[in-house]
């Protein structure tokens, strides 16, 4: 929603609102600085916190964007977009009608949810063999006509 | 709605795999689910391991004095795939607004389901039961009550949906013509779970079904019965206008300064101190906002008799027992004139009507 149309509904945006931006930024260089120091990982929901009309656009547009940006499309779009600080991710699910479902804030190397799982490997696997099978019964056939 | 002889034995995995729903899509939808259970997102990995061995429950939905509010609520509420996941997790055996059976094949269906899932089904009620008379609500022939405890008999949990199930709702408001009484006043020997509301947020309704269907147990509830996960915190303590309460900035009226500025609605009757849900961080339309951020105070719809408050627009009115008593005398006296009255002596009617609050316009602009 645009800061015009916030004030027309007469909802203050400004700085007296909950005050959770800066000790949620606070939590989050917490979490990079054990994330170095010992491996640790943490996710946020940005949907716990309790947070003015308007904060939640200001957290992100605080955190920036960095050098990856990626694009899920699995039960409805996400994105999955490293800030402009190196480790720290926003992670956003959509459902089919491009409503945001749920928003994280991810402090690791990189989301679990970008890594190829190994149940879907495993299935992968299995597909491309019987696409290969399927291909040489089918090159087979084609050699044995041209012969 | 879900045949119940779809595969009641398979598990939601196999379930999710038949239907070519990757892991990966899999991971997403228990990232959402935790986020909807307010669980820490830590819990995700439990959360799919959980998920990937459960099975499918029965559900029986049984609706009583109700306005299909509860229903609309979740049935409305996010468009497909994940809320359409959590249905399908379930076999929903029996709601008479959504089922396409009707008259006796609906029965039929609800007598079946019970029989074949005999003290492993979750049954769902929304709206309260009305004691006063039978007639009052009745499905195929059958009263609310005797529907309600045949039910219940074979069921594992009960889940109130809406304040009406869970405390009598509107329809036990002040003076209760119907006798409505809430699950709970009836049944005494069965988990029940109270997911109120008016209606209740629907990732609510669905963050209850998950988390039974993650962990097979209730949730941990608080005195009122409901899920601390989501009526644990008021809505006073997670609202983003509290730093102006804690300052005494209030808004007077609807259109002064201090409604423009977004202060406070304590004083315009805002029942945030008193209320527990979840309204403030999981907000209403797709997290869009909820009534305190559109600038109205809220009623207090998820608590008991939130109807005979004293007013919405009065701050925190308490109701007492002199207003209580008068307001059924004079609600008796305009809704059933006669029979009630009758028993009336005139000095009470007079007292009644001077105490009966209406809500009016001016009210609104005082």
């Amino acid at each position: 929603m645009s800061e015009a149309a916030i004030q027309q509904f007469n909802i203050q945006i400004g700085n007296e609102l909950t005050r959770n931006v800066q000790p949620l930024l606070h939590e989050i260089r917490h979490a990079l600085g054990n994330f170095l120091e010992c491996g640790e990982t943490r996710i946020i929901d940005l949907r716990s916190i309790p947070l003015a009309p308007g904060e939640e656009d200001r957290i992100l547009s605080l955190l920036g964007q960095g050098e990856v940006q990626a694009q899920l499309n699995a039960l409805g779009p996400s994105e999955i977009i490293e800030t402009e600080y190196a480790g720290v991710w926003v992670v956003t699910h959509y459902n089919a009608d491009n409503e945001i479902i749920s928003r994280f804030i991810e402090i690791t190397a990189m989301p679990d949810i970008l890594r190829s799982q190994t149940e879907d490997a495993i299935a992968a696997y299995s597909r491309l063999a019987t696409t290969l099978e399927e291909n040489q019964e089918t090159n087979q056939s084609f050699a044995e006509k041209q012969k | 709605m879900t045949n119940r002889s779809n595969g009641n034995d398979k598990t939601l995995g196999e379930v999710l795999r038949s239907r070519g729903v990757s892991r990966r899509s899999f991971l997403k939808f228990c990232a959402a689910t935790a986020s909807m259970m307010a669980l820490p997102p830590s819990m995700i990995p439990a959360i799919a391991n959980a998920l990937e061995k459960a099975r499918r429950p029965s559900v029986i939905w049984l609706s009583f004095q109700e306005c299909t509010g509860c229903t609309e609520s979740l049935t409305r509420s996010y468009a497909p795939t994940i809320e359409n996941l959590i249905f399908d997790t379930i076999s929903l055996d029996y709601h008479h607004t959504l089922q396409a059976a009707a008259g006796h094949a609906a029965e039929a269906a609800r007598e079946a389901a019970m029989e074949e899932n005999n003290g492993n089904y979750l049954m769902v009620v929304d709206g309260s039961i009305p004691l006063a008379n039978p007639g009052y609500s009745t499905i195929a022939g059958i009263s609310n009550h005797d529907m309600l405890m045949d039910t219940a008999k074979g069921a594992a949990a009960i889940i109130a949906v809406g304040t009406c199930a869970s405390y009598g709702g509107i329809p036990h408001a002040d003076p209760n013509p119907t006798g409505a009484v809430s699950v709970s006043d009836l049944i005494k020997d069965k988990p029940i779970i109270n997911v109120s509301g008016c209606p209740p947020i629907p990732v609510v309704i669905t963050g209850v079904l998950a988390h039974f269907l993650t962990f097979g147990v209730i949730p941990e509830l608080d005195h009122l019965g409901r899920p601390m996960a989501f009526y644990g915190k008021s809505i006073h303590d997670r609202c983003y206008r509290r730093p102006f309460y804690d300052k005494g900035q209030f808004a007077e009226t609807f259109d002064d300064e201090g409604a423009k500025k977004g202060w406070c609605l304590y004083k315009l009757g805002c029942k945030g101190p008193t209320t527990y849900n979840a309204c403030a961080t999981t907000k209403w339309n797709n997290g869009t906002s909820f009534p305190i951020e559109s600038g109205h105070p809220c009623l207090g719809c998820s608590e008991p008799d939130f109807w005979d408050g004293g007013g919405f627009y009065k701050a925190l009115s308490i109701p007492t027992e002199d207003i209580t008593k008068n307001a059924i005398y004079a609600a008796a006296g305009a809704v059933a004139a006669g029979v009630a009255i009758g028993a009336l002596n005139s000095a009470k009617k007079k007292r009644a009507a001077s105490a009966h609050q209406k809500t009016t316009i001016d009210d609104l602009e005082k």
